[in-house]
């Protein structure tokens, strides 16, 4: 037999078996077309002009209550952690409420009620039954918690003195300290410049009447946005929302801030602390809510360093070297600008060598861009887990604080798969390109020796 | 305003039915145990895979061992380069991560539900086909020092925290970290790692979890393509754990370079798999919630907002474990009160409940919680898939959770003041003191 006449068959048998590969149902589910659940959000105002998002989800037994208001730090004003202590200190007492009853009010239900305070959002959140006579007590409390504060002396000297000690323990380890730093060398004297839980000497200072007037100011309900998910009807969800927002204090939104601006050269910071790993971080005011290159950053960022072990830095500095156990970031957009945020953390003998593959890694990137493939998988990602974004009530409460907040489209979750489809290689080097230089980024460590930066 | 169980009454059967989700089980010949929870609400799935082989499974010269194998799990097989576990998992929409624990190791995968078959072919790939290559272990091994670093040693409560457990639990698997102590970690050789592989990753000490939107009809046949092939092995022997006599009261001082002291207590007490009686887990699970259920319990009531001598403080009693259970405060004080009148007033609270039982109102504010918490935990699919992996690792029916309140409901007052007694004492106890450097 001619050996060459067999030689196709062999090759395309050989061939075939190739292109069967592992894992062999990666074609089977490539085919499927990954469900991309679109949220049919349901918004109003209420009569005091509260915005109001509503998801209706009567697959479970429960209800899930958020208020979102323009309370965040960024409105301490000159009174670092004023914003945190108010929120901290809702629910420890109402008009004619002992925080004990108020305590024993939720927990007899089942009902859990807490609040957080932000750079840009103070919130607060009540997750409940959704039966009426549990629901409708739990809603009731929850007016008079928001809406008739009453900011027990006792209570502040108390959490005060919680919170000056938490501030003490964050000086035990590295990760807080270099944080605080990194935020104040970004943005200064700008509202999103101080530490959002106050300091060891701005926390003395407040007073109560401090808390009453921002209370008053900024939990009013021009300045809220009410999110609701779960077992209720639309009335049910209208009643909700204005027996809320007609609890709160009357006024109006919060005027805008002044938008953040970059640093101009590099900037390196350093912190002594005698850890055994060196923390560096690295960024640059970058980017806000808003952005028309909103989608192109994040993109771009999750192949470089938003998408875990699918990110060029897991991969280059953990993976190929060794060097960290965590390396990631992030753009950060908020109302009023936005960090891009690198961070990671290695061994101290390890820091120059770590933070000089790190800066070759973004030079690189901010330069060049992604290739085709790394975008083609990053879409992949980013467009096949649409549905584990909306999966769980938790997940769409978050979605509509966002969305309410930041006074984005209803259809914002759909809008934004749209121009993840269609951004480029070329969107993504642009946008990098216009939102960072590598030569002005800064540069922040925390440990017993500032690491050397690239020499650039 | 009625208190939720006295209003709930004969709704409760309801309340509870209408949250329970059809859960099917299967065991493969090989051994593998499959369970399957339903769940339509969303297009997704998680897929988790459970072994009985934790950190208490090793041996006092190979402690970090588990973990470093887990980290190993996703460094290469036959079929997938290192890394390529999750950059697969990536492409197709999902996200992927593990965790070692004492008792168990679990890996897990989340997808939007068309993924199923691709998540238990790669699930199934590094089961059968694991490599351990010399070179990429010893950086892997790298990677967890740095975890270590970062975890324990950069945070001096951490390493308080892990001389405290080597004194509370003394004899036991649970007295090691579970990352493992610095020196012995940085010594691991990847021979070891082959053999903790072979050991423990055998069908027969695993369990299989997919939850989310899928059918048992869906699932099985896919995962008898992908899993019934893998060779049975020989299931690890496990010494069945009892119930140990008290090891005698322990006292620690640690100083640290923390700023802020702090105060650990510790009791041994019985676990739900060690327990004589079954009612002494619902009876201390039921003291738990008294003493800290939330912020109307009494620890928060009584010592941070009454005598407002902690500035925090927690208690909670673990005894989902596969070795014996334990009772665990944490407080920090207030400045200007020592550690040594927060113990007291701390002890004086327990010392309440021995004296007279916790009232209905309490008893009942905890069950809601319990209850409430048990339907707000549908939310979450991960959150079913953890569940009925713990339970399945402990060798317990999964079962058990949906009769966790009915459970709950028959522990009497007495009971809850009955386990404290029993329990609560010096000779089961284990104290620290964290104190910062150069302070008395």
């Amino acid at each position: 037999m001619d050996p060459m006449k067999l030689f196709p068959a062999v090759l395309a048998a050989l061939l075939l078996a190739g292109c069967a590969g592992f894992p062999t149902t990666a074609d089977q589910v490539r085919e499927a077309k990954p469900a991309a659940p679109e949220l049919a959000i349901q918004s109003w105002r209420t009569e005091q002009g509260a915005k109001v998002l509503f998801v209706p989800s009567p697959a479970l037994p429960m209800l899930d209550v958020r208020l979102v208001m323009d309370a965040g730090s960024a409105r301490d004003g000159d009174l670092p952690g004023v914003a945190a202590l108010t929120s901290a200190l809702l629910g420890e007492g109402a008009e004619g409420l002992s925080v004990d009853e108020i305590a024993r009010g939720f927990e007899d239900r089942g009902a859990s009620f807490s609040t957080g305070s932000y750079q840009d959002m103070g919130v607060i959140s009540l997750r409940t039954l959704s039966r009426p006579r549990w629901r409708e007590d739990a809603v009731d409390l929850l007016a008079r918690v928001i809406g008739t504060p009453t900011f027990p002396q006792g209570a502040l000297e108390r959490i005060r003195t919680s919170a000056l000690q938490g501030l003490k323990m964050e000086k035990q380890v590295p990760g807080p300290q270099v944080n605080k730093t990194f935020q104040s060398t970004l943005f200064g004297d700008h509202p999103y410049g101080h530490p959002q839980s106050g300091t060891l000497d701005s926390l003395p200072a407040i007073e109560r009447a401090d808390l009453v007037a921002f209370h008053q100011r900024y939990y009013a309900a021009g300045n809220a946005v009410i999110a609701l998910v779960g077992d209720v009807s639309r009335e049910q969800a209208e009643a909700i929302a204005e027996k809320l927002s007609g609890a709160l204090p009357r006024g109006d939104a919060a005027p805008e801030l002044a938008r953040a601006e970059r640093l101009k050269e590099r900037v390196t910071e350093h912190v002594d602390f005698p850890s055994n790993q060196t923390h560096i971080l690295i960024g640059n005011q970058a980017t806000w809510r808003g952005n028309p290159d909103h989608v192109p950053l994040y993109v771009g960022n999750y192949i470089l360093g938003g998408g875990g072990f699918a990110s060029l830095l897991t991969q280059e500095v953990r993976e190929q070297k060794g060097f960290v156990y965590g390396i990631s970031s992030y753009f950060k957009p908020m109302a009023a600008g936005g960090p891009f945020i690198l961070q990671l953390q290695t061994a101290n003998e390890n820091a120059d060598q770590a933070l000089a593959l790190t800066m070759g890694i973004v030079r690189d990137f901010i330069k060049n861009g992604p290739t085709e493939a790394q975008l083609e998988a990053a879409k992949a990602n980013i467009l096949g887990s649409r549905a584990l974004e909306t999966a769980d009530n938790s997940d769409i409460i978050g979605q509509l604080g966002a969305i309410g907040f930041y006074d984005l489209p209803l259809d914002y979750l759909q809008r934004f798969n749209r121009r993840v489809e269609a951004v480029t290689v070329e969107d993504i080097r642009a946008a990098f390109q216009c939102a960072l230089d590598a030569d002005r980024l800064a540069i922040v460590s925390i440990g017993p020796r500032a690491p050397e930066a690239d020499g650039q | 305003m009625k208190p939720l169980l006295i209003a709930l009454g004969l709704s409760l059967m309801t309340l509870t039915a209408h949250a329970e989700l059809p859960t099917h089980e299967f065991q493969l010949d090989n051994g593998l145990d499959v369970l399957v929870r339903e769940d339509h609400r969303a297009p997704v799935i998680t897929v988790m895979v459970w072994f009985k082989a934790g950190s208490i499974d090793e041996a006092p010269y190979e402690t970090g061992l588990a973990h470093v194998l887990e980290h190993m799990m996703f460094k290469g097989s036959k079929r997938l380069d290192a890394g390529e576990f999750s950059r697969t998992v990536a492409r197709f929409g999902g996200s992927d991560n593990a965790f070692t624990s004492y008792d168990f190791t679990a890996y897990f995968q989340q997808y939007e539900a068309s993924r199923l078959p691709l998540a238990l072919e790669l699930e199934a790939e590094r089961l059968k086909n694991l490599k351990i290559d010399d070179e990429s272990f010893r950086r892997e091994l790298q990677v967890v020092m740095e975890e270590r670093r970062q975890r324990t040693d950069d945070k001096p409560t951490a390493l308080a925290w892990e001389k405290f457990q080597a004194v509370a639990r003394p004899g036991t698997g649970y007295a090691h970290p579970i990352i493992g102590w610095r020196d012995q970690l940085a010594q691991l050789q990847p021979e070891q790692a082959r053999s903790w592989y072979q050991r423990f990753y055998v069908p027969g000490n695993a369990t299989l979890v997919i939850a989310g939107d899928v059918t048992p009809e869906q699932v099985r046949p896919l995962v008898e393509k992908f899993f019934a092939d893998l060779p049975q092995g020989e299931t690890p022997p496990r010494p069945e754990t009892t119930l140990n006599p008290p090891p005698g009261e322990r006292r620690l001082t640690l100083r640290l370079p923390v700023r802020v002291p702090a105060l650990y207590m510790s009791y041994n007490v019985p676990s739900l798999t060690t327990a004589d009686h079954q009612d002494d887990f619902y009876a201390l699970t039921m003291l738990g919630g008294v003493l800290d259920g939330g912020i109307s319990a009494r620890m928060e009531s009584n010592l941070v907002r009454g005598q407002r001598v902690a500035a925090g403080v927690g208690a909670g009693y673990d005894g989902l474990q596969r070795g014996n259970g334990t009772f665990t405060i944490t407080a920090t004080p207030n400045p200007e009160v020592s550690l040594d009148a927060l113990e007291t007033a701390i002890k004086a609270e327990i010392e309440k409940i021995a004296q007279q039982p916790p009232s209905e109102a309490e008893m009942d504010r905890v069950r809601a919680g319990v209850l409430a918490s048990q339907i707000y935990q549908r939310d979450s699919v991960m959150g079913q898939a953890m569940e009925l992996g713990t339970l399945s690792v402990l060798g317990l029916d999964w079962r058990l959770a949906q009769q966790f309140d009915d459970n709950l409901e028959a522990v009497t007052p007495e009971q809850v003041q009955q386990a404290a007694r029993d329990w609560l004492v010096a000779e089961r106890s284990a104290v620290a003191h964290v104190i910062p450097e150069g302070e008395e």
